[in-house]
């Protein structure tokens, strides 16, 4: 299936798909994404800016949300030793926003090592947020003691199995899966067959016109086996959804932003509000990388979503913290 | 002719040479310490595959930016708790066997340990 980027940029900033493909390698500027009916056109997003005449553009949203990912509080080395810092400049760039958004998403990996003092730091940053109520999906990094009980223990009410969820908002559905448990050596993300018997049940009576949105924190689609950055069962997981004509899929685990569009589905990950990892093969590691100081927060950042009822429209900004 | 004949003598006794002094060797033991060392560095163990005799004491240390999690593949027989950076972990294998094990949070880091 082909990519769709239609270019109806004025000033020719190369958003062609070549162009698109070179600045998903950057993973940093603000590009506005609006998705009509399963087709992407792109707008260019003055650098920084969260406000303004690009937002005008997207007058008329029924609402807004935010996804941040990859807080990895507790995490301290060379490539960020304040992320606690860095998440809360994440916050300030949330406040600043025209109008406040509905709530937030966040696509996982909270903490750094599962421990309570991580994930309590966390949340009293992010109660900062002007932003209503905040949904989570667990990262790998959040599950790692007590089969994932301190997550949750904090997050997991209403949820079922490991934590997976799902909410209606203004017309839109949303999906919150979990894909970081039971991993199998060599393996990918997994999703398991309870989880995916869940999803079936849960959009079964679903019109097929309703927008659906899934956020899970390992890509659900192969981004770079190699590295991991996959999931070895989403294909069924789409397959539920291949009847609805709008699935937006939103991840996070891999610090960069990544795109793609497959009939009426579109996939975003976001950038983290800790490090940055290098782009597919690249590095010899996806481990964290390290970037200039001065660098550091242009290349870590949030994204807004602003959703227009009746066009299933879904337009996604991905804001840098410088 | 004789000079062949000649150089083919110093090639066999070279060969024979090495073939002495080399010794057998199989599948690489780590050093010749009796507590063998797997190192977690840029997302791999290494080395990949050890070979040691029952009762060893393998210790696992984390070199990496990021925690990693040893679990064998059976998700049973041994498995650590997250390790950040440096942190260890020590498993006595003790009977004779060939075991997979894996990073529970990076799968597709791989690697087995031969026991003898």
């Amino acid at each position: 299936m082909a990519d769709f980027i239609r270019d109806n940029s004025k000033n020719k900033d190369g958003v062609d798909r070549r162009g698109f493909l070179q600045c998903m390698a950057w993973a940093g500027t603000g590009v506005l994404y609006s998705l009509h009916g399963g087709i992407l056109k792109s707008l260019p997003l003055a650098q920084g800016a969260m406000g303004g005449t690009d937002m005008a553009k997207m007058k008329g949203a029924d609402f807004s949300f935010i996804q941040i990912s990859d807080s990895h509080i507790g995490f301290n080395k060379e490539a960020n030793p304040d992320v606690t810092a860095t998440l809360q400049i994440a916050v300030d760039r949330i406040n600043s926003a025209e109008a406040p958004p509905d709530f937030l998403l966040h696509t996982g990996d909270i903490s750094q090592l599962s421990k309570p003092s991580e994930f309590d730091t966390a949340q009293e940053v992010l109660k900062g947020a002007k932003a209503g109520k905040i949904f989570y999906v667990p990262g790998e990094h959040d599950v790692l003691t007590d089969d994932g009980k301190q997550y949750l223990d904090r997050f997991g009410k209403d949820t079922k199995g490991k934590g997976w969820y799902s909410f209606d908002h203004k017309g839109a559905h949303f999906i919150g899966l979990v894909n970081v448990v039971d991993l199998k050596a060599g393996g990918l993300g997994s999703l398991g067959a309870d989880q995916l018997k869940w999803l079936e049940d849960d959009v079964r009576n679903l019109k097929s016109s309703t927008p659906v949105i899934v956020f899970a924190h390992i890509p659900l689609w192969t981004v770079y086996p190699e590295w991991g950055w996959g999931t070895d069962d989403s294909q069924q997981a789409l397959g539920h959804l291949k009847r609805f004509g709008s699935v937006s899929v939103l991840n996070g685990h891999i610090h960069q932003i990544m795109q793609k569009v497959e009939g009426n589905v579109s996939f975003h990950t976001a950038l983290s509000t800790a490090f940055p990892q290098p782009a597919p093969g690249t590095a010899s590691s996806p481990g964290p990388m390290k970037v200039p100081a001065d660098k550091l927060r242009s290349v870590l950042g949030i994204t807004q979503v602003n959703y227009v009822q009746g066009n299933h429209s879904l337009a996604l900004v991905d804001s840098p913290l410088a | 002719m004789p000079k062949i004949k000649w150089i083919l003598g110093l090639a066999a006794i070279a060969v024979a040479a090495f073939a002495l002094t080399s010794g057998t060797r199989a599948i690489p033991a780590v050093g010749a310490s009796d507590k063998p060392e797997i190192k977690i560095d840029n997302f791999s163990f290494g080395p990949a595959t050890i070979t040691v005799p029952a009762g060893t004491t393998v210790t696992w240390t984390n070199n990496d930016d990021v925690p990693h999690v040893v679990t064998s593949d059976d998700n049973k027989m041994f498995k650590s708790k997250a390790l950040d950076t440096d942190d260890h972990f020590s498993f006595t294998f003790t009977k004779p066997g060939t075991y997979k094990y894996y990073c529970a949070i990076h799968p597709k880091m791989t690697a087995k340990i031969v026991v003898q």
